[in-house]
């Protein structure tokens, strides 16, 4: 277990390095000008566009040009373009609402995605699981900006429920429980429509786990030894089918910090998602870099909890 | 001879697949007496693992469907009965070996969990489960097996995984024992410890034992009777000596000029020409 | 020496692997409803983008506005009702459905492009250039793909064309890994080596002899690859970043009634549905297909 966990590590070192080139490309190879106010703009003087280039290092060689951004973003000196700010400073302003957002997001796929696929497989082939299926589908195929301002229509509109940002503005709750409900109610309504997709996708995968570990040798031998269809289903099914929950992991992560973008926007959310989208407005190069990095970077984190988890569930690996 | 714990009368099982259907059993019949020790002997496809499997109702359904035929076990029904009656008889009175071990093991459950299931299920009656497993993993020649029953499946060799199989189905108590090719998948060398095993706690417990192969070579000196089947068909049951001796009918002749002979000089291995046995 | 005995009788000839995916996938009626809508969508999308640029306006002008019928709700005249500009909505989203359609299909096939090449020389080749290659597509799917597309966009401007090829870009992932998966497979089998031992060029043997047999699933991923870059364009014209106004998109039609969401909620509702209905379609179709290829070691 201890060379799988090194070897883990080591692969985690090099994708960090391919995702910050990556990163780094996507800004620089982009055709257009780098200048946020546009080249042809007759009312910026040259010295401001030479004090620009200085800045962002433009005048030299791409792999230096590389090396320096990378710098300075680590050492906070990558400023964001907007308001002069470290942009390690506003990403870290917005990280812990961001990560209650997809976090919770996260969970709640999981584990009705779970719950859902089992219930399928469980119906195989039968109404319950096609009608099941289908619903998956829809899920996935629902867009989040459009299911939340339905949700929102109704909410406001005749039920007077608060959803913008992460407290009710105009009231003065009384005591931390209410504060934090307060938060909680705020964070989870985004974080559902989040998972409404996650939810299905998961499904999905357990489903397909579920069926294909039913056909196994050793469940034969479960159902001869006697044991019912319940106990052969939940107790030697489930355990060698739950491997999806774990890769789900790191193919949610994407898709949900991908989603909150426009959810955030929705609501008025204060994360990474909201923060990027208004670098793009404002053609910020300097946050969307490291935006870019600092969320695939988080995945890959993500992905490699995920695969030290796999240890803990699968004996044949733990046991290498 | 006293009544037969098993009879098996005209059973006919077909297979519906989307664009055609096989039929695997065509009209079988046999019986099997308390304690004696049945070969049935094919090649692949001949229906022998699926008359097996038919014997607690472990087939598919679908794509199998018995179209007709009755298995009677203990004077029972095998067919009628519900679904409490037929667990009780999987495991405890019918068990099974198969063919792969190592994918016959639940790979995330210890191998003193799988057989403490097994016991506590038709054994309620044992106190230290613990104690009975270790009783058991000995007595199929499992060394150490106080430590040995806390590894996974993965851990073991593949006899041993087939051992594990045996304790499980044994552990149980069963009054038959079904091993479906228990040796295919294994060694040469440990094909003959198997079988020595086999025969070994046969005698010890006095089940009765199916053994399912296509390698008539292990049948002698292990099963007292045999029924050859062949597409679908028995053509041909009696004592084992018997049929070796004076093979009636053409596919098992057949199939025992098929064993290689140390005696023997012929120079090329014989196969089965099944165009020439097309009306058996 | 023993060799399998022929199957007992049969009834009826096994067919060949394409009429039998066809048979299957006909008997799966939510998936051939689901085709059935697909078509329908493409031939609507079709028939009012040539009524579009022909000038025919029906059955309203998309781009007529009329400032006196401003924000209706559906009634006998404009059924779906107008939008803030008093342009009929339900014209708007007939006229915007060849967008969401055309960006679906063209990124799909940009993507599978890249990613048949990248996955057929990864799997067909394998060692180092695999192990390579795998590791960049392997940091390109640690991001959040809406982000990255977004980030592009906005720095390329927003035309249809810069959409597409952006989506494109970032899809092509997923289909790299399953041609790799299935090369990795095919590469081994004896009519490859055959090939291979007669001297057949690498680039023939990936083209006429492994190709052929991976299509079943890359069809299968490039009918599910649409509705993803049909939600994508979606969501980028919602945020102001797909195709401009005053051109009709699904996404863009949402984004002008966001001020007007508590008064007009038929400029939310009719526009996602259609989004609803034109990614659900492909994704039932694309299931159905999946199931209907599968070899029976795969059968879910």
């Amino acid at each position: 277990m201890a060379s799988f966990i090194v070897r883990r590590l080591l692969l985690s070192v090099v994708l960090l390095f391919l995702i910050s080139v990556i990163s780094f490309f996507i800004i620089t190879l982009t055709p257009g000008s780098p200048y946020p106010w546009g080249e042809l703009n007759p009312k910026i003087s040259e010295e401001v566009k030479r004090v620009f280039r200085e800045k962002f290092h433009l005048d030299r060689p791409l792999p230096e040009q590389y090396a320096l951004i990378m710098r300075d973003l680590f050492t906070g000196k990558l400023r964001s373009i907007k308001d002069e700010r470290p942009v390690l400073e506003k990403i870290g302003e917005r990280l812990p609402a961001t990560l209650v957002l997809n976090l919770g997001a996260l969970a709640l796929s999981l584990s009705f995605g779970l719950l859902l696929g089992i219930y399928g497989a469980r119906h195989a082939g039968r109404a319950p699981d096609v009608i099941t299926s289908v619903l998956a589908f829809v899920f996935i195929a629902l867009p989040g900006f459009w299911i939340s301002y339905l949700l929102a229509i109704v909410l406001v509109d005749y039920a007077a429920v608060p959803i913008l940002g992460t407290h009710t503005i105009g009231v003065a709750f009384t005591g931390k429980a209410q504060v934090f409900l307060d938060y909680w109610w705020h964070a989870m309504l985004p974080a559902s429509i989040l998972a409404i997709g996650g939810i299905a996708v998961q499904s999905r995968f357990i489903r397909a786990s579920m069926i294909e570990t039913l056909r196994e040798d050793y469940i034969r031998t479960a159902r001869a030894k006697g044991l019912d269809e319940n106990a052969v289903f939940y107790r030697h099914a489930l355990r060698n089918s739950i491997r999806p929950l774990i890769t789900g992991i790191g193919m949610l992560l994407p898709a949900l910090i991908s989603g909150a973008v426009i959810i955030e926007n929705i609501f008025a959310y204060p994360g990474m998602g909201r923060l990027g989208y208004e670098a793009v407005l404002e053609r910020d190069y300097p946050t969307l870099v490291a935006l870019n990095f600092v969320t695939a970077a988080l995945v890959l984190l993500g992905n490699l909890l995920a695969d030290l988890l796999y240890a803990v569930v699968d004996p044949r690996v733990r046991l290498e | 001879m006293s009544k037969p714990i098993l009879q098996v009368s005209d059973l006919c099982i077909d297979f519906v697949l989307e664009d055609r259907t096989i039929e695997a059993v065509r009209g079988a019949s046999f019986e099997l007496a308390a304690g004696e020790t049945l070969a049935i002997v094919g090649e692949s496809g001949s229906g022998k693992s699926v008359t097996a499997l038919a014997l607690t109702r472990l087939l598919p359904v679908p794509p199998a469907v018995i179209k007709r035929g009755e298995i009677l076990f203990d004077g029972q029904n095998v067919f009628t009965m519900d679904a409490a009656q037929l667990r009780k008889l999987r495991g405890g009175r019918i068990a099974y070996i198969f063919q792969e071990p190592s994918t016959s093991l639940n790979p995330v459950f210890t191998v003193s969990s799988q057989i403490a299931e097994a016991i506590r299920l038709h054994r309620p009656d044992v106190t230290d489960v613990d104690a009975e497993v270790i009783r058991w993993l000995d007595a199929v020649g499992i060394v150490d097996a106080a430590k040995r029953m806390n590894d996974y499946p993965h851990q073991l060799s593949g006899g041993m995984q087939q051992r594990v199989m045996i304790a499980m189905a044994l552990a149980c108590q069963p009054d038959v024992l079904v091993a479906d090719e228990p040796t295919t998948a294994l060694d040469v060398t440990i094909q003959a410890q198997i079988m020595e095993l086999l025969a070994s706690l046969k005698e010890k417990f006095g089940m009765a034992v199916i053994l399912i192969t296509h390698n008539f070579g292990i049948v002698s000196g292990f099963a007292s009777r045999v029924l050859v089947m062949y597409r679908g068909k028995i053509v041909e049951q009696g004592l084992t000596e018997e049929v070796l001796r004076h093979p009636q009918h053409a596919y098992t002749r057949a199939l025992i000029d098929c064993i290689p002979r140390l005696d023997s000089n012929e120079k090329r291995l014989k196969t089965i020409d099944h165009a020439a046995l097309a009306d058996a | 020496m023993i060799t399998a005995a022929p199957e007992s009788i049969e009834a009826a000839a096994p067919s060949a692997p394409g009429l039998r995916a066809w048979r299957r996938f006909r008997a799966n009626k939510v998936g051939v409803a689901a085709l059935a809508i697909v078509v329908v969508l493409a031939a609507v999308a079709l028939t009012f983008f040539v009524l579009d640029r022909m000038g025919i306006p029906f059955p309203r002008d998309p781009d007529a506005t009329d400032l006196e019928r401003k924000l209706l709700s559906p009634n006998a005249v404009n059924w779906l009702g107008t939008d803030n500009l008093g342009r009929d909505v339900l014209s708007r989203i007939l006229n915007g459905a060849y967008i969401s359609l055309t960006v679906g299909f063209v990124a799909v096939f940009v993507s599978l492009s890249i990613g048949v090449v990248v996955g057929a020389i990864s799997g067909y080749f394998g060692k180092w250039v695999d192990n390579v290659i795998m590791r960049v597509v392997d940091a390109l799917m640690c991001f959040p793909s809406f982000f990255l597309i977004l980030t592009a966009v906005a720095l390329l401007g927003p035309s249809i064309l810069n959409i597409i090829v952006v989506i494109g870009l970032v899809s092509w992932t997923g289909t790299a890994r399953l041609v790799r998966a299935e090369f990795l497979t095919l590469r081994e089998s004896s009519y490859v080596q055959a090939a291979r031992a007669l001297g057949q060029k690498s680039w023939k043997i990936i083209f006429r002899h492994i190709l052929p047999n991976a299509a079943a699933p890359i069809v299968v991923t490039a009918v599910l690859g649409v509705p993803e870059a049909i939600l994508a364009e979606a969501g980028l014209s919602f945020l102001g970043f797909g195709v401009q106004p005053p051109q009709a998109t699904w996404g863009n039609i949402i984004a002008d009634g966001k001020t007007y969401i508590l008064d007009a909620w038929w400029l939310i509702l009719f526009p996602g549905l259609a989004i609803l209905v034109a990614a659900l379609s492909f994704y039932l179709t694309g299931d159905a297909l999946r199931q209907a290829v599968e070899t029976r070691s795969e059968r879910q």
